[in-house]
C-alpha cells in the first residue's frame, strides 16, 4: 500500500440521464487529487462530494458491497464493462490502473441494452435477470423434510463445475459486453448449476425451456458465440455453460415429457 | 417493562422439541388469511420469506437493493458450522452449543444457542437439497474444514464464497415463491417507520427509492431481517447501504435494544490506505491457519518500515516479534478474534505498526510456503491472495500481507424472546439484527448459521403461534396510525430537504465514525466514553442544523437516502456509548480498559454483569432506561477464557 504517490487528476466524461424517459447526454467533470490507492468508486465518491458542495446533483451509480461479490456495480468504462483488467468488478478497479493516463479523460457509461432500461444516469434496471430466475431457476423443494446432506453423493468434479457456474454474480457485464445484448452467459450459468447436480434433474427440461423463454420475452438479443461475454465476465464464467444449455434446450424441446 | 424470555421448561435438549409441540398451529386453509411483512432479503429475510410463502401465508418482502440476491450476506467468505460430526472427530450438538456459549464469553442465552446448534444440521440438509454446491471430497461426500480456531472440523464451505452460495440458495427458494404469487417482492424500497395499532406491529411505511413515493403496507405481523448496524463506524466491512434505520425506528416505537455495544472487530482486514477510503475489506479468517503474525521487535525498525526506508523482507528472523505465538503459546496465531484484534492494536499503540500509517501488522506466509510449497498455499488461499494483490498492489507470495482489525459484525440488536419476538407484539427480529445468539463475541462461521436457522427453522414455527391468536381482520392503510407514522416520515424528509447547511451527509457520517472508532472501538474507558457522548450529541445538533441536501423527495435522491440513515446512526451511536459505559467489565468484543487482568487480558465480572442489557426508549431527549435480563447458566460452567 503504497507509497508516497502524488494525487492524480482526471477529466470524467459521464453519461447523465435524468430518468428513463429523458434524453441522456455526456457531461464532463474534473476530479483532482485522487489517491492511486482509491478504488474507481471512491474516485466517483470524491467527484460527487464536489458536485454536492457546488449544489449540483451527484452522478447516480449502483454499488453496495465494494468487495466484488454483490454484483451491483455496473459501469462501462472506456468501452469495457467494469473497465480495464481481467476478472474484475468496478469496485475492485483502482485508480493506479489509470496512472499512465494522468490528466486524461475517462468515459463512463451505463450498461446499454434494451432489456436493461436506464433508471437514472448510470443506474439501470436489471429486474429482467430476476424474472428469468423466477421462471425456473430453482429446485422445487420446501423447507424441511429433506434427506441427510450426505445421502446424495456428488463427485468432486461435478460439484466443482456446478460451483464454477454458480459463481455468477448477476452483474450483467455479459449483456453489456455483447454486441447483441444477449443474456446467454448469465442464463446458462444458472441453468448449468442445476442441470449438473442430481438435485436439479427432476425439473431439468421444464427449467431450461422456461428460463430461455423468459430470456427471449425480456428482449435480450441472440447469441452468436463471439465470446465477448466470457472475456469480460468478472467471475470467469465459461462459454461451456452456453454449450451445455443449448444441448439441454434442444433435448428438452425434442422431448415429449417436460 | 419486564422482560420475559419465554425460555421453555425442561431439559436443554428437549426445550425446542417440546416448545414446537406447544406452539399453536394455524390451520392450512386459514394461512392465506394472514399477511406477513419481511424487511430485508439476506440469509435471514430471504429464507424466512420463502418459508412463509411455502406455508401459505401472504408475504410482502422489502429490500433497498435492486435485487434480493445482493444482500450483504453474499459477502461472507469462510463457511457455515453444523454439528454433523461427518469427520468423526467428536463433534456433537452439545459441543457446538458449548463452544458458541464459551466463545461468546457467556453473554448469550443457553436455550437459544442450544437450539441454534440443534437446527444447524437441518440447514446443511436443506441447502444441499436446494442445490447449493458445497465443497465435496473425492468420495462424493461433503467436505469440512476447521475454522476460526475450532478444535473440530465442522465448517461446510463453498470455496471462499459460502455466503454467496447460501444466499443464492435462499434467493432461489424466494424466487420460486415470487413466481407462485405467495411472495411479492419490493426492491429499491426502504422501511422508514413501523406502524403500531393497539400496541401491536401492524405495518410499515416505506420510501420507494426510485420515485420517492411514501407507501403504506399493512400486515398481521412484521419481521425484520435487516442485518447489522456496523456502518455506524462509517468504515466497516459492511456493504455501503447497510444501515440501522429499520431497527432504530422500531426501537423508538418500543422495541428494546439488546447489548448495543457488542461489536465484533475482525482481525484480518486490509488496512486503511488513506482519507479517501469508503470501505474496508475483510480477508477470510482461514488465512490465520497458515499465516504467522508479526511486527518488528523495535520501534526504530518499525519507523524505517513506515517511512519506506526498508522492506519487510529486509528484517532478519531474530528481529521479528511473532507476538501471538509468544504471548499465547498454545493457540498462537489461532487465538479468537477479539484477542487477535486487541493485540494488533497494542502493537500499533506501542509504535510497532508496519504500514505508512503505523496501523497494520504482518500476516506472513513465508514459513508455510517453505514448508508446503507455493502451489499448496495457492490451492488453499489463491483467491484471497489475488484479491489482496488487486487492492494493495502487493504480492503476498513474495512479501508479507498487512492486516489490521476492522468493524465487522454487530452482536447487539433488537431484544427478542425465545420466539424471536421483540418487546412489541407481532414484531420479530431475525439474523444479525437481533441480539440473541452470539453473546459478546461471535465465533467464525456462525453468522450464516444463525441467519438461516432463524429464517428456515425457527420463525416459520414461532410466528404461527402468534398468528393463531390474532384475528384475521386486516388493518386498512387508511387507519389513523398509518397517517400518523407517514406524517412523521414526511416531516423528517422535509426538514432534511429544507436544511441549508454546507456539510454533506457523508462528512457527518465520517466524523461520527471516527468518534465511535476512537472511543467505542477496540478498547473503551469511562473517560473516553463520556467524551464521545458529548461529541455525538454536538454532532447530531450540527447535523440537523447544517446538513447539505439537494434535490427533492419525488425522484431518486441518494443524498436524502444517506441523510436519513446518518440521522439514525447519530442516535444509535450514542446508545452504543451508553451501553459500553454501563458495562464496566470486559467481555468478548467489549474491552473495558478499567477491567483487565494483571497480564492485560479481558476481565469479565460474572457476579455483576451476567445479564443482557436491554435498553428501552423513554422519549426524545430523555435517557434510555436499562432493563436487565439475567442470564442463567445451568448447563455450562462459567470459566475465564484463557488461550495461554
Amino acid at each position: 500500500m503504497s507509497s508516497n504517490h502524488k494525487g492524480l487528476n482526471f477529466t470524467l466524461k459521464v453519461w447523465r440521464q435524468k430518468n428513463a424517459q429523458a434524453k441522456g447526454e455526456f457531461k464532463e467533470y474534473p476530479v483532482s487529487n485522487v489517491s492511486p490507492d482509491s478504488s474507481f468508486l471512491e474516485m466517483l465518491d470524491i467527484m460527487n462530494e464536489d458536485l454536492l458542495h457546488k449544489g449540483e446533483d451527484p452522478v447516480y451509480f449502483d454499488h453496495d458491497c465494494r468487495e466484488g461479490i454483490c454484483g451491483m456495480c455496473s459501469l462501462f468504462i472506456n468501452g469495457r464493462p467494469h473497465g480495464p483488467g481481467e476478472e474484475i468488478t468496478v469496485c475492485q478497479l483502482h485508480m493506479r490502473e489509470f496512472n499512465s493516463q494522468d490528466g486524461g479523460t475517462i468515459t463512463i457509461e451505463p450498461w446499454r441494452a434494451a432489456a436493461f432500461p436506464v433508471i437514472k444516469d448510470l443506474v439501470v434496471d436489471r429486474g429482467a435477470f430476476d424474472r428469468i430466475q423466477q421462471a425456473g431457476g430453482y429446485v422445487s423443494i420446501n423447507t424441511g423434510g429433506v434427506p441427510d446432506a450426505n445421502a446424495i453423493p456428488i463427485s468432486k468434479e461435478v460439484a466443482d463445475k456446478a460451483m464454477d457456474a454458480a459463481t455468477c454474480i448477476g452483474c450483467g457485464a455479459c449483456v453489456a459486453a455483447c454486441k447483441n445484448a444477449s443474456a446467454m452467459l448469465f442464463v446458462s450459468a444458472k441453468v448449468s448449476q442445476f442441470s449438473l447436480l442430481p438435485q436439479g434433474q427432476a425439473e431439468k427440461k421444464r427449467r431450461v425451456l422456461a428460463m430461455v423463454d423468459q430470456m427471449d420475452t425480456e428482449g435480450f438479443g441472440a447469441c452468436t458465440n463471439t465470446g465477448a461475454c466470457e472475456a469480460e465476465c468478472p467471475k470467469g464464467i465459461s462459454l461451456e455453460n452456453i454449450a451445455r444449455m443449448n444441448r439441454d434446450y434442444l433435448a428438452a424441446s425434442l422431448s415429449q415429457e417436460h | 417493562m419486564s422482560l420475559d424470555s419465554k425460555i421453555p421448561e425442561g431439559a436443554l435438549a428437549d426445550k425446542w422439541t417440546n416448545h414446537k409441540f406447544n406452539l399453536k398451529l394455524v390451520n392450512p386453509a386459514n394461512k392465506r388469511k394472514y399477511d406477513i411483512i419481511v424487511v430485508g432479503t439476506g440469509l435471514a429475510g430471504a429464507s424466512a420469506a420463502a418459508s412463509f410463502g411455502e406455508l401459505g401465508y401472504n408475504v410482502k418482502a422489502f429490500c433497498y437493493q435492486d435485487s434480493a440476491r445482493r444482500a450483504h450476506s453474499i459477502a461472507a467468505q469462510g463457511g457455515i458450522n453444523a454439528a454433523k460430526n461427518y469427520k468423526n472427530d467428536g463433534d456433537s450438538v452439545f459441543r457446538l452449543f458449548y463452544d458458541t456459549i464459551k466463545g461468546g464469553d457467556y453473554r448469550s442465552r443457553e436455550a437459544n444457542v442450544y437450539r441454534l446448534a440443534e437446527v444447524s444440521n437441518a440447514i446443511i440438509d436443506q441447502c444441499v437439497a436446494q442445490g447449493v454446491p458445497f465443497a465435496r471430497d473425492y468420495g462424493g461426500l461433503l467436505d469440512n474444514r476447521s475454522f476460526g480456531g475450532a478444535q473440530v472440523s465442522r465448517t461446510f464451505y463453498a470455496k471462499g464464497q459460502t455466503g454467496q452460495q447460501l444466499l443464492l440458495g435462499a434467493y432461489s427458494a424466494l424466487s420460486r415463491q415470487i413466481k407462485s404469487g405467495k411472495v411479492k417482492l419490493y426492491t429499491r424500497n426502504e422501511m422508514l417507520d413501523l406502524v403500531l395499532v393497539d400496541g401491536k406491529a401492524r405495518g410499515i411505511i416505506t420510501r420507494n427509492l426510485i420515485t420517492g413515493k411514501i407507501e403504506r403496507h399493512s400486515a398481521h405481523s412484521v419481521v425484520l431481517g435487516t442485518g447489522g448496524y456496523g456502518n455506524v463506524f462509517f468504515l466497516s466491512t459492511n456493504a455501503m447501504g447497510c444501515n440501522g434505520t429499520a431497527i432504530w425506528r422500531a426501537y423508538k416505537k418500543g422495541a428494546q435494544f439488546g447489548n448495543p455495544c457488542f461489536t465484533q472487530i475482525h482481525p484480518t482486514c486490509i488496512p486503511v490506505h488513506g482519507t479517501q477510503q469508503s470501505k474496508l475489506t475483510l480477508m477470510s479468517e482461514s488465512l490465520r491457519n497458515d499465516g504467522r503474525v508479526w511486527v518488528p521487535k523495535t520501534v526504530e525498525t518499525a519507523q524505517k518500515l513506515q517511512k519506506g526506508q526498508i522492506k519487510p523482507t529486509d528484517i532478519a528472523e531474530e528481529d521479528r516479534d511473532y507476538y501471538l505465538e509468544r504471548i499465547y503459546p498454545s493457540f498462537g496465531n489461532l487465538v479468537p478474534r477479539d484477542v487477535a484484534s486487541r493485540n494488533a492494536k497494542n502493537m500499533c499503540d506501542a509504535g510497532k505498526g508496519v504500514n505508512e500509517t503505523g496501523l497494520a501488522v504482518f500476516l506472513d506466509f513465508k514459513t508455510a510456503i517453505a514448508r508446503d510449497g507455493e502451489d499448496a498455499i495457492r490451492a488453499k488461499y489463491g483467491n484471497l491472495f489475488q484479491m489482496y494483490e488487486k487492492i494493495t498492489d502487493d504480492n503476498p507470495y513474495k512479501t508479507p500481507m498487512m492486516i489490521y482489525p476492522a468493524i465487522h459484525y454487530t452482536m447487539g440488536g433488537l431484544w427478542v424472546d425465545y420466539n424471536l419476538m421483540t418487546t412489541i407484539p407481532g414484531l420479530y427480529a431475525i439474523g444479525e439484527c437481533n441480539f440473541s445468539d452470539h453473546g459478546g463475541n461471535r465465533l467464525g462461521a456462525s453468522a450464516l448459521m444463525q441467519g438461516l436457522a432463524d429464517g428456515y427453522f425457527v420463525i416459520p414455527y414461532t410466528i404461527g403461534d402468534y398468528l393463531a391468536k390474532t384475528p384475521y381482520d386486516k388493518v386498512p392503510t387508511s387507519h389513523p396510525a398509518f397517517d400518523e407514522a407517514e406524517q412523521v416520515v414526511t416531516g423528517r424528509i422535509n426538514t432534511l430537504l429544507n436544511s441549508k447547511g454546507d456539510k454533506t451527509p457523508d462528512e457527518y457520517h465520517k466524523e461520527l465514525g471516527l468518534i465511535m472508532w476512537e472511543y467505542c472501538g477496540m478498547a473503551r474507558n469511562a473517560e473516553g466514553l463520556t467524551k464521545a457522548k458529548g461529541m455525538i450529541q454536538k454532532l447530531r445538533k450540527e447535523f440537523w442544523e447544517g446538513v447539505k441536501l439537494i434535490g427533492v423527495n419525488e425522484e431518486m435522491n441518494m443524498t436524502l437516502e444517506k441523510a436519513l440513515r446518518v440521522a439514525d446512526f447519530l442516535e444509535l451511536g450514542e446508545l452504543m456509548v451508553d451501553d459500553a459505559f454501563a458495562r464496566t467489565e470486559s467481555c468478548g468484543g467489549h474491552f473495558r480498559e478499567e477491567s483487565q487482568t494483571e497480564e492485560g487480558e479481558a476481565l469479565r465480572k460474572d457476579d455483576e454483569f451476567a445479564f443482557v442489557s436491554s435498553w428501552e426508549y423513554q422519549g426524545e431527549g430523555k435517557p434510555a432506561k436499562l432493563n436487565k435480563e439475567e442470564l442463567v447458566f445451568e448447563n455450562v460452567k462459567l470459566t475465564q477464557r484463557s488461550y495461554k
